[in-house]
């Protein structure tokens, strides 16, 4: 039931009104013709009643903080509760975006600590925090290697290359940059195919895409010939961050040999992903790039032996790709990571690759051990790892996706299905370094029951999911019969 | 070890299942020489001592009072907001690619998009972007996509507008090669005026961009902008403060046929300032252009049994289906601040939006009132305002401010950082949350620095 | 096995082609190309009045899990769209051949259907067959 259709007209949560001033001025001075003349359509209820169904909604949820969720790419760990306390302390939650330095020290201070350790982690020079996703880090970054060429001139460069295996942001990104984008094979054992790789770049290449491990849960072994056969034509190598759980203080995005990078904090830095966002993407840069870094950046200085903070803008780094915010980015986003890393520390760090890696490949050899197939068989899992149930379609008639509607029914998230894109009828399934073997095996076990269903009765398991609040979803009428918003008429 | 859960049995049972000797075996396919070497970074530290820092750290920010506006203001956020909001089931769940175990955060997200439509009176709604500013970036982007009509990579947009805005759309678009052309505004006014328009007449534009109320806090002729723009062969994108939506006629219903995309910034509706961020961007636009709107859509549809239900849709506008014929390259939504935004708008409800509003104006009305009694101090237009209001000083807006903060007050932003021609002019907005006490500090402070 | 009609001509890339006695031609995708794609939710036509290049993007079909281009098969104006897609994508599915036809193009220079590479239903069939191994 929607919240409008609890309400009713004349009901509110009175003691939500606020008190105001004693002179009643109102609003006689704004001319009639700006002024709204009907009210907006929205629901009249009591604060009860909106407590009680907002409560009931997060209730139609799968979480971390109530389900295993293992969903491939998308780093899903457990998001510290103190973490979460600690970003929404009054004085930071208070602090306006425009406050006088004088009055921000406190929170400019964990911004500076917070660049330092991520430089220092990915083997980076620089560190910008201000994107404010993924994909607005992709931007900036692909931005800055646009920058870069047109600084020396260099406007032959027009083409990004992009594995095939790529997440589907990377070319969007590299067009919003007002690049074209070249697809460069990816060869049966997940690896970038080189030839073909040597065979595309040149004169016109920008720079390569790429994610290390790949988004075939495999780490790239001839990264380093990559780099190389990339800068020897010229161009700049970009890291997407999104796998960087699988290598976070093992192997620096720095030391592969590239020059630009985003970090998907709500991935390897343990910021939740609130249904969906905010996140946060900072990105990290080599030497080439320092001068390109978009604004605002926080400096630190030391007066009178104190030390002081303070933004860095186009006064410090002329040559920067400027903000791509109003502001700074999610700083409440950038707390939460800068609570986690403090917490881990040091002797931390290197632990989130190891437990994570060590997570995935348990459960692919006992995926493995259960007879499922794995995509990649032969090589060891990173962080995650592929299974294809490809033989099950063609077989039992059960595909991918309805494997992934009936493990619902078991209490377990399904993992990413259907990508990467070249691998058929596939899961990529990333257990994260935050979960016991004990909730590992109890996801396999789920799985095996789910194939013998499959066998006994592949009817009922193409039916699933059976136990949520809804059925599968007609996604047809959905799109053929928009129904975007509710509206007063189409309920009456 | 922090939030890892595997005892010393544990992994070793779990190395024999695996069939390796120890956890560094694992990475044998990296190459020896790339492995990372030691941090220099501080040790880990305890929750007890990691939360004493950063409630030091918050306090060292905290005991002023706030005028600055400028995109960002400080509302009364009741308190049943962010309790709901951080349940673990809102705060710790993923995309809702998974329709059947995201009903919740999908039927929120419905609600959402009702809300900002009517607010705005547009017809549909997104699930909203990461803020205002590159809001309008998406905006400027998908009026040339939408606008069939011109073939133009140019869109207006008037000075009136947030600096912050223009700059960071401009940073967003101009690799597209497209290019945002200012438009100057009427200096007693402090608005955009059909005479400052004059000039482009008849020249092609995929868009005009107009906010209201405007930087300055200035309310815009809407009305006779909006059909100016579409007389020209130009699509409108309207840029406004949802808070004010419930005093001033929205964007849907400008002029003849209204703005044809409207965004905004959304954090007035319940969301802290919090340094600038997590907030969220709305954009809403006509029911005839939802094919060129940036971002992820829910809509309403049924199960296999006929229940009514939720789920992503128009995807295959987005970069996971379409890659380098997406819309915009963006994934996500700002989910959980938009939940908040949700439940704020239904703890508030229309009447309760048009109170909070009606307060905001009347404070900043009359905190102008007094801060214009001191000699000197004069507005510096001549408009009706929202809740904003520019002061042209005796003196240097900028040594004021630092001499205001001295006395915790943050008296506003010195305007003539971004626009050199307002010299000694200051923006100030005094929302809901200021009693008359909180105003008359402020006149007092003033005073006492012009004094000085 | 999806049914390929033997009258008309095919691109690699799954569009059908019906060239009337007057010069005009009619295109659509193919009964393999709809069921690969499953049920459309939305096919987008080029404008009429515009002109369209053979082999370039000349509209998008899309379903809830994909998008696909539509190329154009000749070159020429657009002289008519089936206005009727847009309510009801899922002709395309029920009768590619027939109520799912998509645009019509005025060949520019019939002279190009001789040189283009267009397809022969035998042709199409090995290709269909060729990408179900």
């Amino acid at each position: 039931m929607l919240i409008y259709e609890k309400s009713q007209a004349g009901r509110r949560s009175i003691s939500q009104a606020p008190i105001t001033s004693t002179t009643n001025t109102k609003v006689s001075d704004i001319p009639e013709g700006l002024l709204r003349k009907k009210k907006a359509a929205l629901a009249e209820v009591s604060e009860m009643q909106v407590v009680r169904h907002y409560t009931n909604l997060s209730r139609r949820n799968f979480s971390i903080d109530t389900q295993f969720y293992p969903l491939g790419s998308c780093t899903m760990k457990y998001n510290p509760r103190g973490a979460h306390k600690s970003a929404m302390l009054p004085g930071f939650l208070g602090r306006h975006p425009l406050a006088p330095e004088s009055q921000s020290q406190g929170f400019l201070a964990c911004m500076y600590d917070l660049q330092e350790i991520l430089k220092e982690v990915t083997g980076m020079k620089g560190v910008s925090l201000t994107p404010m996703a993924g994909a607005q880090g992709e931007f900036a970054g692909v931005a800055m290697i646009r920058a870069y060429h047109d600084a020396r001139e260099d406007f032959e460069r027009t083409e990004i290359l992009i594995p095939s295996a790529a997440h589907g942001t990377n070319p969007a990104t590299a067009v919003m940059c007002g690049y074209k984008v070249r697809e460069i094979p990816v060869d049966k054992n997940g690896d970038v195919d080189l030839a073909a790789l040597k065979e595309a770049v040149g004169p016109e290449t920008a720079g390569l895409m790429m994610t290390n491990p790949s988004t075939c849960g495999v780490f790239e072994r001839s990264i380093k010939e990559i780099a190389s056969t990339v800068h020897e034509a010229g161009g700049l190598l970009y890291y997407d961050g999104a796998n960087l759980n699988a290598i976070l203080g093992k192997v620096c995005p720095g030391d592969m040999g590239f020059d630009v990078m985003h970090m998907n904090l709500h991935k390897t830095f343990a910021t939740p992903h609130g249904g969906g966002g905010p996140g946060a993407g900072p990105v990290g840069v080599g030497e080439r790039l320092l001068p390109y870094m978009p604004t605002p950046i926080v400096g630190k200085e030391s007066v009178d032996g104190k030390d002081v903070y303070r933004w860095l803008d186009e006064k410090d780094i002329p040559q920067t790709i400027g903000r791509l915010s109003t502001y700074m980015g999610n700083a409440g986003v950038l707390l939460r990571a800068y609570y986690y890393a403090r917490l881990l520390g040091r002797e931390g760090m290197h632990r989130v690759a190891e437990y994570s890696t060590l997570n995935a490949n348990y459960m692919m050899k006992r995926c493995e051990n259960a007879g499922f197939e794995l995509a990649y068989p032969g090589r060891r899992a990173t962080h995650e790892f592929i299974i294809t149930l490809s033989s099950q379609a063609k077989n039992l008639g059960v595909n991918a996706m309805d494997f992934a509607k009936r493990l619902l029914d078991y209490g377990y998230h399904a993992p990413t299905t259907y990508f990467p894109l070249l691998v058929p009828e596939c899961w990529l399934i990333e257990p994260t370094e935050t979960e016991s073997p004990d909730e590992l095996d109890g996801f396999v076990e789920a799985m095996i029951q789910i194939q013998k269903e499959s066998e006994e009765n592949a009817e009922m398991v193409k039916g699933a999911p059976y136990n949520q609040t809804v059925r599968r979803l007609d996604d047809v009428k959905a799109a053929r019969e928009l129904d975007l918003k509710w509206s007063p008429a189409q309920e009456s | 070890m922090p939030y890892i859960p595997h005892t010393d049995e544990d992994v070793k049972a779990m190395l024999d299942t695996i069939g390796v000797n120890s956890i560094d075996d694992l990475f044998d396919e990296i190459p020896k020489d790339i492995l990372a070497k030691n941090f220099d970074i501080p040790e880990g530290i305890s929750e007890m001592e990691m939360m004493r820092l950063m409630s030091e750290r918050a306090a060292a920010d905290s005991n002023v009072s706030c005028f600055i506006g400028a995109g960002a203001y400080e509302h009364h956020i009741p308190a049943a907001v962010w309790d709901v909001v951080s349940r673990g089931e809102f705060l710790t769940a993923y995309t809702p690619y998974q329709a059947e175990a995201s009903q919740g955060t999908l039927q929120v997200i419905y609600e959402y998009q009702t809300n900002m439509a009517n607010l705005t009176a547009m017809d549909v709604s997104n699930a909203s972007l990461y803020d205002g500013g590159s809001g309008m970036a998406e905006a400027a982007l998908m009026a040339i996509r939408a606008n069939k009509k011109s073939k133009s990579r140019k869109v207006l947009v008037p000075r009136t507008i947030s600096p912050l805005y223009r700059d960071t759309a401009h940073n967003i678009v101009t690799n597209q090669n497209i290019e945002l052309v200012d438009v100057n505004f009427d200096s007693e006014g402090g608005n955009t005026t059909l005479e400052n328009l004059k000039q482009y007449e008849g020249e092609d534009f995929a868009a005009l961009i107009i906010a209201q109320p405007n930087f300055f806090g200035v309310l815009e002729d809407v009305n006779e902008l909006t059909d100016w723009a579409h007389a020209n062969g130009m699509l409108v994108i309207a840029v406004v403060n949802p808070i004010s939506l419930a005093l001033l006629t929205p964007p849907g219903e400008w002029g003849e046929s209204g703005a044809d995309i409207a965004i905004g910034e959304g954090q007035p509706l319940g969301v802290p300032l919090s340094s600038g961020g997590p907030y969220f961007g709305f954009i809403c636009c006509k029911q005839k252009i939802v094919r060129q709107m940036p971002g992820r859509i829910i809509g309403r549809t049924v199960d296999m049994e006929g229940k009514e239900g939720f789920t992503l849709t128009l995807q295959a506008r987005e970069q996971h289906i379409r890659r380098s014929k997406a819309t915009s390259n963006i994934c996500t939504n700002q989910g959980l601040v938009m939940t908040a935004s949700t439940i704020y708008v239904a703890l508030l409800g229309a009447d309760g939006l048009s109170l909070v509003a009606e307060a905001c104006h009347e404070n900043t009305n009359q905190l102008s009132v007094l801060l214009t009694s001191l000699e000197g101090v004069e507005t510096a237009f001549n408009r009706p305002v929202f809740h904003e209001q520019v002061l042209r000083l005796p003196v240097s807006s900028e040594s004021v401010l630092e001499k205001l903060a001295e006395a915790r007050i943050q008296g506003g932003i010195d305007l003539s950082t971004y626009y050199p021609e307002l010299e000694n002019c200051v923006l100030f907005c005094a929302t809901e949350t200021k009693t008359n006490d909180d105003l008359v500090a402020y006149q007092q402070a003033l005073a006492s620095v012009l004094a000085s | 096995m999806s049914e390929i009609r033997p009258e008309l001509k095919y691109l690699v890339s799954h569009e059908w082609l019906r060239v009337e006695s007057d010069g005009t031609a009619f295109v659509g995708i193919s009964d393999h190309a709809q069921e690969a794609m499953g049920d459309l939710v939305f096919v987008e036509t080029p404008e009429v009045g515009s002109t369209v290049t053979a082999g370039e993007e000349a509209g998008v079909v899309e379903s809830v899990k994909a998008a696909s281009d539509i190329y154009a098969p000749v070159s020429g104006e657009v002289v008519a769209i089936n206005e009727e897609l847009e309510e009801t994508p899922e002709a395309v599915n029920n009768d590619p051949y027939g109520d799912g036809w998509m645009f019509q193009i005025k060949l520019s220079d019939p002279a190009e259907l001789e040189s283009l590479e267009l397809l022969s239903a035998e042709d199409y069939v090995a290709k269909v067959e060729e990408e179900d191994q």
